[in-house]
């Protein structure tokens, strides 16, 4: 079945991080906006405010700082004005000291207050948004994963068998892990954190423009300087990021398969070797691992100290500029410089520069998650299985004339409603009549694996395949239930094209039990119902009595509603097999695909089953593949494929009589089997 | 508690780094706060004397600020260095002792563990474990040193102004703590759930051509989208309450800055600068936050924690699980021949179980015989041949390889002896050939052919364009499982075994091959004792005794013909087979 798996050693926990493609970003934007436009919205506009809020309060500082340093100019002397004063005025001075306080409280200090007032009127709004915020996001960000899976989930729905038969199966899973885990990153913390400093630094660098030109440029070059370091170590440890998580695919991988085969290494006392080679892997991983984390451990406090340099640098110019009196120009005008201008603005540059690293911080989150988001967005392009069928499958009764009307009830008769070009609609019934006409196939184009198959399943019989791994049986079966379609050729069910079929109604008229069971996390009864969801629980039982699962069933600690999980790993291979055929037998579909559906039963079992195999047969078309001929010895007409070809085909006494292959194989002197 | 003492001995012969790593990040916290002391002076400094700054002076400080800011640069990079380094390690250390556990265990360990656990526990929760750990070696110190430290500068420069963070710091932990117990709970049953929707969509994927045949896609969207949408409302019920940290932080920071601000120049105003500076506006603010921020961190330490004991606990069970098969203290080195014994031998999975998987069995085998052994399904054919190269061990009674208690022998060397090819054969990725090696690594490719020609693996394998340097694809999809099993019973046979059991190894090959196997096992290695456990009779009807296994228990047993006359099971089978035609 697997034909053309790709190599699953490249795991996809190792999936390089590529370039990701330009678009992704503004794709993924627009796709989490058309999920949550209002709230998204109201989000913006609270982070907009709340990031005003955090960045304002430095020009308050500053407002306070020099008022404050006024007052204490009105209180004090400085020595200069001591100079020019006499004793008498001085002592005069000191007396109205209280005087002067009471006056600048009554100035200045309610100056401060206001100032104070507004800025808590400030902090209300910004601590209201933050609150909002952040409630707000736990809703978009849960609810926009949600519709994401949703998204994928869905559509994997509709993807064809292909994919899965092309896609390894951890490849497809990642996307629901890992790729979602980014996403979370990328949506909760990152998104946010971008929108927020962008707003501050966009705050900031104006209240900086606003103090003071030259000090700003200060910060400028600093910040020069930090981006060119963080793009150092920020790019080698990515670099390394990558190598870690191959290394960490690779050892994982390992990990996998050595644990799920440690009974073999037992048996073989493999388990020195085994070790050996692990601690080669998990030694790379280690120095890979290390390598990342220190340039990842590393960024913040290069970067935070070369915010305290820059800090230092804006002191030592800041005093530069007062001693000379330099003249201070900013977009406020042109004015001497001030210590509560310097004061503020090093609170401005320490968020500044904050804001910066914090940013360079989430530099990687976000390149993961956008690399996500574009797996994600690979897997949503996927083109989905196409269903142009026209014909569906209804629920008929005949009337006296036998004459074949629709119903909505179920009748036990189904019938193929056939609308026509001229708006005439006929009804046929459904009989599992299975013809095919020189059918070629390949699953890739320039490899045809069928070649020129023609059979003829009358409703009733009983079609075996006989031939080797790769002789082309299981591909027959996939064509029937139109898991791919043709490349040359015809197939007719009741005598219409199963292209005009509706996919879904011609797979419901077909059961199939495979060899590779599938079970579902559920109780044995939701299990065997999954062939027929309506199905009541004495149908489920009886199904399962016809399969002869029902003796095993009853001795499970729960009986049907003993919960099966992990694939019905606790079952033996039989059994599941048993539960898989009973699950068919519920659907109680006129055309029946088993693919080695007894393989694992062991024959004494087998030869039970058979007795509820044949019952569930009884009057249904059905195809059977299997290794074992004895299940196959009275199938109305036995196909022998080679290579793709029929062979022979005849019942099991005619081909025993033209000994050629299929005698062979009866008789054990030919080996098919390569 | 005892959990982190079992995990820290671990840490190895990264000790130095594990221990270097808080010492450099308290150095660095030291420099960390010195740096707005220093500054605050500086900046004090300056606004006193108006207008006539020392020039000199403002340059020595500057130099100072300059040296701590790269002092702390240095001690934060080596901080970083030695915390990767050491956590790294630390994990490291761990992925290998649990590894090299899990190689030493038996299969009843094995069982009990189950493979995916196993596989979980050396990589999720070794990732949880470790991020904890460089959280701990790197903030758990840092954190509340920093607090600490903080407090003692704020109340320095600060005064009775410094009591503003003896009312705000209560507020937000109690807060912090409040957040955590409540949204804790929520984290970890929606964890499990979480699991579960991955689970489902495992089924999925795999079991594609099911719900497409029967036409289920809708039905299963369903089932998803309720699984999906459960665990998006535990998730943002979870995440709600979360979402109070960030503004509980930000409204103590506030109510920092405003109080500061308000009472900061109160106090200037009404002492005219005596008691307090206008430098120390920024350096209380400065300490303010850096306290806020230490509290934040404890409490994400706290969380990590908490979040990582489950991990920390599954990672301890399998390092103090014992492996429950030892080799004995004075082991024998030598098998003598394929002689077994089964005497009275009583055998349980799991000391709790009722029912016994063998019971009675009473079976004696002479070097060299072939052994057939048939029965259905669950009969504990599989449990029976175990016990041989001890992969199980009794529960009552004693198995005997050779005329000893396979007890007695060390072993490595008792399954050098005794070749199984298990049911559930595994091929690893790699070329054929070295898979063959597993058998025997030194193996010649002479030999190497000639083991795969008694397979009757050697015709497919030289089909091949890569011959014998074929890449298997990791559980070896890329062979049918006729080749699969073929080559499996290569590999046994290339120890060259005293005793060779082949557990239902040739279901998947045809009988034309299974005959050619089977005789060449009997002309090339007439000395080794060979046990046949198979389905089809075909398999077993000419061996020297056939075993008839039934519910764990020895129904009967005898040569085809004798069991033909009196097995009322084995008559069964044997119709049940050959119904219809007469086997050629």
């Amino acid at each position: 079945m697997n034909k053309t798996v790709k190599n699953p050693r490249q795991p996809a926990m190792g999936k390089p991080m590529k370039k990701v493609k330009k678009g992704t970003f503004t794709r993924f934007l627009k796709l989490l906006f058309s999920f949550y436009k209002a709230p998204f919205i109201l989000v913006i506009v609270c982070i907009c405010l709340s990031a005003i809020a955090t960045a304002s309060p430095s020009i308050f500082q500053e407002y306070v700082v020099n008022t404050a340093v006024d007052a204490l100019d009105e209180l004090t002397l400085s020595d200069e004005e001591k100079a020019t004063m006499s004793e008498a005025e001085i002592a005069e001075f000191e007396a109205k000291k209280q005087e002067r306080i009471d006056a600048v409280m009554d100035d200045h200090f309610r100056r401060i207050g206001i100032a104070v007032s507004i800025l808590a009127g400030i902090y209300v709004i910004g601590l209201a948004s933050a609150f909002i915020q952040t409630r707000t996001m736990a809703v978009v960000t849960q609810g926009s994963l949600h519709k994401l899976r949703m998204l994928m989930f869905k559509k994997m729905q509709r993807l064809p068998i292909k994919y899965f038969d092309t896609n390894a199966r951890g490849d497809i899973m990642s996307h629901y892990t890992n790729d979602i885990d980014s996403l979370r990153q990328l949506i909760s913390q990152s998104l946010p954190q971008l929108i927020t400093t962008s707003i501050i630094l966009l705050t900031v660098t104006s209240l900086m423009l606003y103090m003071s030109f030259w000090m700003t440029l200060v910060v400028i070059l600093g910040v020069i300087a930090m981006t060119i370091v963080s793009k150092r170590i920020g790019g080698s440890g990515a670099k390394y990021f990558r190598k870690q998580q191959i290394s960490l695919g690779v050892t994982e991988g390992y990990i996998e398969e050595m644990i799920n085969g440690q009974k073999v290494v037992k048996v073989f006392n493999h388990e020195d070797k085994s070790k050996e080679k692990f601690d080669t892997l998990n030694s790379e991983l280690c120095e890979n691992a290390t390598m990342a984390n220190i340039r990842a451990n590393t960024l913040m406090p290069i970067m935070n100290n070369i915010g305290h340099i820059l800090y230092v640098f804006l002191i030592f110019a800041g005093s530069m500029l007062y001693i000379f009196g330099a003249k201070n120009v900013s977009l406020a005008g042109t004015e001497a410089f001030q210590i509560g201008t310097i004061v503020a603005f090093l609170g401005l540059s320490k968020q500044f520069t904050n804001n910066v690293s914090q940013l360079s911080n989430q530099a990687n989150a976000i390149i993961m998650g956008l690399a996500g988001a574009e797996r994600v967005f690979e897997l949503m392009d996927e083109e989905s299985e196409v269903d142009n069928g026209y014909v569906t499958l209804v629920n008929a009764y005949e009337d006296e004339n036998g004459e074949l009307h629709e119903t909505s009830k179920r009748t036990g008769i189904w019938a193929w409603r056939h609308p026509h070009g001229d708006g005439t609609i006929t009804y046929t019934r459904v009989r599992g009549d299975v013809r095919m006409k020189e059918v070629d196939f390949g699953y890739v184009e320039d490899k045809i694996v069928l070649h020129d198959i023609s059979l003829y399943a009358e409703p009733g019989q009983k079609i075996a395949f006989v031939g080797a791994t790769g002789a082309g049986k299981t591909t027959i079966t996939n064509l029937i239930n139109r898991f791919y379609d043709i490349a040359d050729g015809k197939i007719r069910y009741d005598g219409i094209n199963i292209n005009k079929i509706k996919k879904d109604d011609l797979r419901r008229s077909l059961g199939i039990v495979l060899q590779e069971v599938n079970l579902f996390t559920g109780t044995v009864l939701d299990n065997i119902r999954y062939g027929k969801l309506d199905a009541t629980d004495e149908e489920c039982i009886e199904a399962a009595k016809r399969a002869n699962a029902h003796s095993f069933i009853s001795m499970l600690p729960d009986g049907y509603n003993t919960v099966i999980s992990g694939n019905g790993s606790d079952l033996s291979q039989g059994q599941r097999q048993l539960i898989s055929i009973a699950r068919a037998a519920v659907a109680d579909p006129p055309v029946m695909i088993l693919d080695e559906a007894t393989s694992s039963i062991d024959t004494r079992t087998e030869s039970l089953v058979s007795a509820g195999l044949d019952s569930l047969m009884q009057g249904r078309t059905v195809f059977v593949i299997a290794h074992r001929l004895s299940t196959i010895k009275n199938s109305n007409v036995i196909m022998v494929l080679d290579k793709g070809r029929i062979i022979e085909r005849g019942s099991h006494d005619e081909l025993l009589a033209i000994k050629g292959k299929y005698y062979q194989l009866y008789t054990g002197s030919f080996d098919f089997d390569d | 508690m005892k959990v982190f003492k079992k995990l820290a001995s671990y840490v190895g012969s990264y000790k130095k780094s594990a221990i270097l790593s808080p010492i450099l990040v308290m150095l660095e916290v030291i420099m960390e706060c010195a740096i707005p002391a220093i500054a605050g002076t500086l900046i004090n400094e300056l606004s006193t004397t108006e207008g006539k700054i020392d020039l000199a002076r403002v340059a020595i400080y500057c130099s100072v600020l300059i040296c701590c800011a790269l002092l702390s640069l240095m001690f934060g990079a080596l901080a970083g260095i030695q915390c990767s380094k050491a956590s790294c390690g630390f994990a490291k250390n761990l992925r290998t002792a649990l590894y090299n556990k899990s190689q030493d265990f038996s299969f009843e360990n094995i069982d009990k563990f189950s493979t995916s656990s196993l596989v979980t526990r050396l990589t999720t929760d070794v990732t949880n474990v470790q991020q904890s750990f460089m959280m701990i070696i790197r903030t758990a110190i840092r954190a509340p040193f920093m607090f600490i430290f903080s407090i003692i500068m704020a109340f320095t420069v600060g005064g009775q102004m410094a009591f503003i963070f003896v009312i705000i710091v209560p507020i937000l932990l109690f807060t912090l703590i409040m957040v955590a117990k409540k949204a804790m709970p929520i984290f970890k049953k929606v964890f499990k759930k979480y699991d579960t929707l991955n689970n489902s969509i495992q089924e999925n994927v795999q079991g594609m051509r099911v719900v497409k045949s029967f036409v289920r896609e809708e039905h299963e969207i369903e089932r998803f989208g309720d699984a999906s949408d459960d665990v998006k409302n535990d998730f943002t019920r979870a995440e709600k309450i979360l979402a109070f940290n960030s503004p509980i932080m930000q409204f103590c920071m506030y109510s920092i800055m405003l109080s500061v601000l308000f009472l900061g120049s109160y106090v200037l105003i009404q002492t005219t600068g005596n008691a307090f500076d206008v430098g120390n506006f920024s350096m209380l603010l400065t300490y303010g936050i850096q306290m806020l921020m230490s509290l934040m961190m404890i409490s994400m330490i706290f969380v990590m924690i908490t979040m990582s004991i489950e991990s920390a606990r599954r990672i301890c069970e399998v390092l103090d699980e014992e492996s429950t098969i030892k080799n004995p203290e004075n082991p024998v080195f030598e098998v003598e021949n394929g002689d077994i014994d089964f005497n009275g031998v009583n055998f349980k999975y799991a000391k709790r179980a009722e029912k016994y998987a063998l019971d009675g069995i009473e079976l004696h085998i002479k070097s060299g015989q072939t052994v057939g052994i048939i029965g259905g399904t669950g009969s504990s054919k599989s449990s029976l041949i175990q016990l041989i190269p001890r992969l199980y061990d009794v529960t009552e009674g004693s198995v005997c390889v050779g005329g000893r208690d396979v007890r007695e022998y060390d072993i490595e060397v008792l399954r050098d002896s005794v070749s199984v090819v298990l049911q559930k054969n595994v091929l690893f990725s790699g070329t054929i050939k070295e898979n063959l090696r597993w058998g025997d690594e030194n193996a010649t490719d002479e030999e190497l052919i000639h083991a795969c020609k008694l397979a009757c693996a050697d015709e497919f394998i030289s089909t091949f364009p890569d011959g014998y340097d074929t890449y298997i694809e990791q559980g070896g999809t890329n062979v049918s499982g006729g080749q699969r099993q073929r080559l499996c019973i290569a590999r046994a046979l290339l120890k060259k075994p005293k005793i060779l059991i082949l557990d239902d190894s040739t279901s998947a090959v045809d009988t034309r091959t299974d005959a050619l196997i089977r005789k060449a096992m009997r002309e090339e290695i007439p000395n080794t004792t060979k046990i046949i456990i198979a389905q089809r009779i075909s398999s077993v009807q000419d061996a020297d005794l056939i075993v008839i296994l039934d519910d764990g228990k020895i129904s009967d047993m005898g040569t085809h013909d004798a069991l033909l006359e009196k097995s009322k099971i084995y008559r069964e089978i044997f119709t049940s087979q050959t119904k219809g035609a007469k086997m050629a």
